[in-house]
């Protein structure tokens, strides 16, 4: 982290109330280019709810979120995805219907644009275009280990490989910021290692900043270089994996007394 | 995407399969009707057939992309089809003497599409905006009133001008004036210059545009908004946006056909665009699969010609059709056959 920079995404004050229940309050957070972050915390504690905030699917109730230097008040999930935030779901959805190098090509549809009457009357533009997405999802495809895979229907996929086509789709938006919701859930350790060498090499190839959330501690001490440990909807601590390893306060939000 | 194995390869390839059995199943079912057609071999009502089961077709290809590919229920195409029926009768009928057949029907079915483009357009933009079964509400009511406000319209033409009124059922017409729409009369009079050559390319052009829409970029996005509307959202796709693209183009599509349909008979009235017919071109589409063309393709041509077919057997014609339908569904509907279909399918691929 290097403080005289600004940070690509800079979270001040941010709260959301739902009817009488407070979800997330009083929460900052600074993330700057090139950073893995890791969101941690108990169950409910309000970390999807922190990424439903980020990429508009909630208006704050409270607060500011600046993306690269721009207040995103006002935005859609859409206009947030236009603007460099690409996200993963808990629950993954995936476009099930479609091949696996569709999910991604789909992806490119803001980055990669033609009209549709280039489309519907396949004009020289057509062929251009949609040849340089095929190129670019294959790649995003080989750089999750999906190559082999392109043809599957994404429904028909082990549960692993369904979490890295996650990752690639999101990632053929070309963002600045990705945001992972628990990318290991229901990893055995070796393809946990697996995502963990890919997601360093997305961060170092593409030069974004990753934000995750986690629940696998193997994966978080590993990539992350900094850590928001969240509790009822309260930033309870940051800084270093070593730092929040050692952190009493942490120890108890996660064991209890 | 051009490839080294040529014309051929490219047409066989796995991802153009499908495209290439509909233009071989159309191209080879208009052959083989034509010569059938000059070789005087076909009965007077099966001639009769040929125009009509083009544009059901052209009407079910339409909606398989609304309610197959974009997955929004739509029961409002025969609507529609009114909309391009009607609008291509009165462009035929105004242009009568000032251009040949040909000319005057493409352009009849050009403005029907438009027109009818238009129409859909206004009605997609308070409804898709919207989360559920919005559109089925919307469009089963557009079709009842569009159909209703045709009963109503007095359309007519002379010398002095084109005369237009709801109410007005007797224009001062100068000699020469003729009547274009004639309120529960309908369209009369009107010059049959539709022909099966003008429908089996409209049928291509149909299918061209929705195949060519599919594999492309609008098409992805259509099918994603349908597979997944959050994720879809999530990577930047506007999610009304691309379900008008598809509903628009659905009617579209209906209002050519429609155009062509009110161009094949003399006398034409709306109530033939009801309800009933709406959900007809709705079970082609169903029973053929959704999202799948060359099911609709199909089931349109069978479900079409069946109940005329058996009109020999009188009474008990519908008991008959209806019985087929249930046996289709139920065949089409067996898990273990579509197990069978889906392995055999793998092992071509």
């Amino acid at each position: 982290m290097n403080t005289n920079e600004t940070p690509i995404l800079e979270v001040k004050e941010l709260g959301i109330d739902f009817g009488g229940l407070t979800a997330v309050n009083d929460l900052d957070l600074a993330i700057y280019n090139k950073e893995i972050v890791g969101l941690i915390g108990p169950n409910g504690a309000g970390k999807t709810t922190v990424f439903n905030l980020l990429t508009k699917v909630y208006k704050p109730t409270r607060g500011t979120i600046f993306f690269d230097g721009k207040d995103t008040a006002g935005k859609t999930v859409v206009d947030i995805n236009k603007a460099g935030i690409a996200r993963t779901f808990q629950n993954i959805r995936l476009f099930n219907n479609l091949t696996v190098l569709d999910n991604v090509k789909t992806a490119y549809h803001n980055n990669i644009r033609y009209s549709p009457v280039e489309a519907v009357f396949r004009l020289p533009g057509y062929y251009a275009k949609e040849r340089e997405i095929e190129g670019k999802s294959r790649e995003l495809l080989e750089i999750m280990e999906l190559g082999d895979f392109a043809d599957v229907t994404a429904g028909n996929l082990p549960y692993g490989a369904q979490r890295r086509l996650e990752i690639a789709r999101a990632m053929a938006t070309e963002p600045k910021l990705l945001l992972l919701d628990e990318p290991a859930a229901g990893m055995n350790p070796q393809e946990t290692d697996d995502l963990m060498r890919m997601i360093r090499f997305v961060r170092d190839h593409f030069e974004i900043a990753v934000l995750l959330i986690e629940h696998d501690m193997q994966l978080v001490m590993g990539i992350c270089e900094r850590i928001y440990v969240l509790n009822y909807g309260m930033l309870l601590a940051q800084g270093l994996p070593a730092e929040i390893q050692a952190n009493p306060e942490v120890i108890k939000a996660y064991l209890g007394d | 995407m051009k490839n080294s194995k040529g014309i051929f390869g490219y047409l066989l390839d796995s991802r153009h399969r499908s495209r290439t059995i509909s233009y071989t199943m159309v191209i080879a079912a208009y052959i083989i009707l034509e010569v059938l057609l000059h070789s005087g071999s076909l009965s007077n009502l099966f001639q009769g057939l040929l125009v009509p089961a083009t544009c059901y077709l052209v009407a079910a290809i339409g909606l398989n992309l609304n309610v197959g590919v974009s997955g929004e229920l739509n029961l409002g195409q025969a609507g529609f089809m009114a909309v391009g029926a009607f609008s291509g009768v009165c462009v035929s009928g105004l242009l009568a003497g000032t251009l040949p057949a040909i000319p005057r029907l493409i352009l009849a079915i050009i403005v029907g599409m438009l027109l009818t483009a238009g129409v859909g357009f206004l009605i997609g933009i308070p409804v898709l905006k919207l989360q559920g079964d919005y559109l089925a509400i919307v469009t089963l009511a557009f079709g009842q009133i569009v159909m209703n406000l045709i009963m109503n319209l007095y359309v007519a033409f002379d010398s002095t001008g084109i005369k237009v009124s709801f109410v007005e059922s007797r224009f001062d017409l100068e000699p020469g004036g003729k009547f274009l729409i004639n309120g529960p009369m309908g369209a009369t009079g009107t010059e049959r210059i539709a022909t099966f050559t003008a429908g089996t390319i409209l049928v291509l052009f149909a299918l061209v545009v929705v195949y060519n829409l599919i594999y492309s970029r609008n098409g992805r996005a259509i099918m994603a908004a349908r597979d997944n509307r959050i994720a879809a959202e999530s990577i930047g796709i506007n999610i009304a946006n691309t379900k008008m693209m598809a509903f628009v183009i659905s009617a579209a599509l209906a209002g050519a056909a429609g155009a062509l349909y009110g161009l094949n008979y003399s006398t034409m009235v709306a109530s033939k665009f009801d309800y009933n017919t709406s959900i007809l071109i709705l079970v082609y589409v169903v029973l053929g699969g959704l999202g799948n063309i060359n099911g609709t393709l199909i089931s349109t041509v069978v479900l079409f010609l069946l109940p005329q077919l058996l009109r020999g057997l009188q009474d008990y014609r519908m008991l008959i059709y209806a019985v087929i339908l249930i046996v289709i569904m139920l065949v089409t509907n067996n898990n273990v056959l579509k197990t069978k279909m889906g392995s055999l399918r793998r092992k071509k691929a």
